[in-house]
């Protein structure tokens, strides 16, 4: 819960890790990629306030204890949704488990919701995995990381036959919400790995469940909102965008912000950490304070406290069913949803200036 | 002798794909030296150790291909340092493999269509920046729909439209129209048209951020200015 100025925010961290990439879990023959994946990650927590910076031994794995405190003691956050990365082709135990996490919250009742995945290129051996996951953790959700490398393949898309062979099997074992996470590899390697058309197929073809493309689809922001608009099941997930924007580059922040709010709108948004990448207490803090920094930003959306409200938590509370106290609830008539139609073509008709 | 500015010079006109911007602005370039014999050596760096291979292929490409055509050089090599895939890319630029051949087994086709798909983004992002100035002006969307490239003043941002969409094989004349379709090349109408600026702002944004981000990633990396690197332009 976080409190300022009479308002109170319900947080919901929707996207955040308890990874374990310490030198002795890396795979032998595969040192390079464990170091180079750790270290990717290490510089993009560079990019938030310098007081929040790690060391890399610390970055590379924080205690139990420290996730506690960062998450829940320090950082405001109510419920955080662990969302694991395997890795397992450069991490002996994995990056990021289900298991790991999964422990960590049996410890902790009522603190996490526990994902879990699946990789279509595991075939029945990862059907079953994924059914058993769904049983040990009751999991509500997914995430899937397409770039994981596999057995000589460098990726998949959500357009295989074999993941619509998975999400027909997670829906059926109760799956509702599934956060899609691109990176720089894909199989072919020709392809463009950040593409997401792929969510645009599954999303239309399963209208049951919700698609979170997470760090809102960067480096593809533009293919996002553009495939955000016409897929009434598909969600922006915020991380990446607070963390590694706000701080670091407050304009384009502002600007990615905006155009967000344009296409997506303020009830599709969700806001994630990233934690261990960046520490929530920053994050939200500034995300409370902020506003467009100048007039140069009129003509896209507003945002209210009642839109602060819905994507630091009441937005993924929707999703998984988290119960809100009242308190922390929009009265009735708050928050008008910020969507296109609220956003004037103002850009297009202002100003008087001289003409060519 | 060839010297090292004109080397840099041709690297300049080397950008990458994804952000459409000089590689060397970006701070990319971090070595670049020509031998008394005429060997060129050029070494480069990105990011992140895990940005993507086919356009870090493509840079890489491009570099050798740019480096080779200045006069004086006999042989060029370029070498792209700290990347999971330096190995490959390197071995496939020096063999002039291509990246079917230089990735065996992991790609089906060359990276003609990928490159195409982002001078499309690079166009339209161009689009917006010769358009927003416009609009904020107080030209109406209606009277941009009427404007031809030629009715447009030199400005550096109204020629890098035309260079992208020239690179397209889109009409980029003094007498095409100013807002065109990116794929096809028909102007776009007037009921079509506040749709396609909201869409090249958007990916303008998009650019920019990115470019920003991996600004920022790269100075986490690396403590050392790359050759001929600029500011960002906010």
């Amino acid at each position: 819960m976080y409190e300022k100025d009479g308002e109170k925010y319900f947080v919901v961290d929707s996207h955040m890790h308890f990874w374990n990439a310490a030198p002795d879990n890396w795979v032998p023959g595969a040192e390079q990629f464990a170091d180079g994946w750790i270290n990717c990650f290490h510089a993009y927590q560079g990019l938030g306030p310098p007081e929040t910076h790690w060391t890399i031994e610390h970055f590379r794995s924080y205690s139990e204890d420290d996730l506690m405190k960062d998450v829940f003691q320090d950082g405001y956050v109510d419920v955080a949704i662990f969302q694991p990365t395997y890795l397992k082709e450069w991490y002996k135990e994995g990056f990021n488990t289900t298991e790991k996490n999964g422990a960590l919250a049996e410890k902790h009742p009522g603190k996490f919701i526990v994902n879990t995945r699946f990789d279509p290129r595991d075939s029945d051996l990862g059907l079953k995995e994924l059914e058993d996951n769904v049983a040990r953790w009751g999991s509500k959700g997914l995430k899937l990381y397409t770039a994981e490398w596999n057995n000589g393949s460098r990726g998949w898309t959500l357009k295989d036959p074999g993941a619509y062979r998975f999400l027909e099997k997670a829906q059926e074992l109760g799956i509702k919400n599934v956060h899609v996470h691109k990176g720089p590899t894909i199989w072919p390697l020709d392809k463009d790995a950040f593409d997401v058309s792929d969510v645009d197929h599954a999303a239309t073809d399963f209208p049951e469940l919700n698609f979170i493309v997470e760090h809102v689809g960067l480096p593809r922001i533009e293919d996002f909102c553009f495939m955000a608009t016409q897929e009434p099941n598909v969600y922006a997930g915020l991380s990446v965008v607070i963390g590694g924007l706000m701080h670091a580059r407050p304009k384009f922040f502002a600007k990615v912000m905006g155009e967000l709010l344009f296409w997506v709108g303020e009830d599709k948004m969700t806001f994630g950490s990233d934690y261990g990448i960046w520490e929530p207490k920053w994050q939200i803090e500034g995300f409370v304070d902020w506003d467009y920094p100048s007039d140069e930003f009129s003509d896209y959306p507003r945002v209210t406290t009642a839109t602060k409200k819905k994507i630091l938590g009441l937005n993924a509370a929707k999703l998984y069913g988290i119960e809100v106290p009242a308190e922390f609830q929009l009265p009735a008539d708050a928050g008008a949803p910020a969507a296109q139609d609220d956003a004037a073509l103002v850009d297009l008709n202002e100003g008087a200036g001289a003409k060519v | 002798m060839t010297d090292a500015t004109a080397l840099l010079a041709a690297l300049d006109t080397v950008r990458d794909p994804e952000l459409d911007e000089s590689v060397t602005s970006l701070g990319f370039v971090t070595s670049c030296t020509v031998s008394a014999e005429g060997i060129a050596d050029v070494r480069l760096r990105l990011p992140t150790y895990f940005c993507a291979p086919n356009f870090a292929f493509l840079m890489v490409a491009d570099a050798y291909e740019a480096v080779s055509g200045v006069a004086g050089v006999h042989r060029a090599q370029v070498v792209l340092e700290d990347h999971f895939a330096s190995d490959e890319i390197n071995r496939g630029v020096a063999a002039q493999a291509g990246f079917v051949e230089s990735f065996d087994g992991l790609a089906e086709t060359e990276l003609h269509q990928l490159r195409t798909d982002f001078r499309r983004k690079a166009t339209l992002a161009a689009t917006d920046r010769v358009c927003r100035p416009l609009l904020a002006a107080g030209w109406t969307p209606e009277e941009l729909a009427d404007l031809t490239l030629g009715d447009l003043p030199e400005a550096a941002d109204v020629e890098r439209l035309r260079s992208r969409r020239a690179e397209l094989g889109l009409p980029s004349g003094d007498d095409s129209a100013l807002l065109v379709d990116v794929v096809t090349g028909e102007a776009i109408g007037v009921q079509a048209l506040p749709l396609h600026l909201r869409r090249a702002r958007l990916t303008g944004v998009s650019l920019q951020a990115n470019g920003s981000v991996c600004r920022g990633l790269l100075r986490e990396r690396y403590a050392t200015v790359g050759l001929g690197e600029e500011e960002e332009t906010l």
